[in-house]
């Protein structure tokens, strides 16, 4: 039987490596799309001005 | 473009229902298993994370199939969602097993049947999208990719079935697998449940994800038309 001491050890280590990653991901999607949006937005007012 | 659905922003409050749900179930509900204990609470997210992966690369050579027949830029947006969602989630089943393999095999990696085949599908994909990169021509592109995801999916049931056809330590939890498995356990009632519910939530929140991705993808392509108008 595996050591209670090490078990939870990994248990949290992998726990923590698919939040982060899925967090990550999450956070890029949610950046992209501010960035996008703000293209949009200068290129909108570009094209008023012109 | 347009705000989001009222359906989406329901999916977005029910994934993360159903992620809470999910992690109280692993924690809380979930008997500790004899032999690994704790550490084989990595399963239930590590099968979910694998289960959406391997849906999305389907989903995207369905979606790539579909742009061959109709030649429609919508589904290679859907396509190249389904790609970058998939290997986040077939990453995330990756290392959760690996971080598992750790205690109950002794290394974070063997080249073994299932982890090889796994670790080839992850890179059949994640070239799909950097040589995605490399062609300017929206059509020409989305033709590409729509017959690379269509060949690259025949990796999908081949991992799927490595642990089935072939001599290999991965456990294979429901079925039979090898006599040289190791880290093999016997499911209880409630360690079902908590799997298929995970199955289950994981299952929705793709879904969230695959629907921000693609209006992502969409909004994309709005701000490259209107560069292109300029």
């Amino acid at each position: 039987m595996l050591e209670y001491s090490i078990s939870i050890k990994y248990m949290l280590i992998g726990y923590s490596a698919i939040l982060v990653v899925l967090f990550i991901y999450i956070a890029s999607l949610f950046v992209r799309w501010r960035n996008l949006q703000r293209d949009l937005n200068s290129l909108e007012q570009t094209g008023k001005k012109g | 473009m347009k705000p989001q659905p009222v359906a989406l922003k329901i999916l977005n409050v029910l994934s993360l229902g159903l992620f809470l749900a999910a992690l109280a179930l692993v924690f809380l509900y979930a008997p500790l298993e004899v032999t690994m204990n704790y550490v084989q609470k990595i399963f239930y997210f590590h099968v979910a994370n694998a289960w959406v992966g391997m849906l999305g690369f389907v989903a995207a050579a369905v979606a790539g199939v579909i742009y061959l027949v109709k030649h429609d830029l919508n589904w290679d947006i859907i396509e190249v969602s389904a790609v970058e969602i998939s290997l986040v989630f077939f990453l995330v089943a990756i290392l959760a097993g690996s971080i598992w393999a750790r205690p109950s095999w002794g290394t974070y990696w063997t080249w073994e049947p299932r982890l090889t085949t796994a670790a080839i599908l992850e890179l059949v994909y994640i070239a799909c999208l950097l040589l995605r990169q490399g062609i300017d021509d929206p059509d020409r592109r989305a033709r590409f990719s729509a017959v690379y995801t269509l060949l690259g999916s025949i990796s999908v049931p081949i991992t799927f079935f490595s642990i089935r056809l072939f001599r290999t330590i991965h456990p294979v939890i429901i079925g039979t697998g090898s006599a040289s498995s190791q880290g093999s356990f016997d499911m209880s009632p409630k360690m079902l449940v908590t799997m298929f519910f995970s199955l289950g939530a994981f299952s929705v929140i793709f879904v969230t994800l695959f629907w921000h991705r693609i209006r992502l993808g969409q909004l994309s392509q709005v701000v490259d038309q209107r560069k292109m108008e300029e």
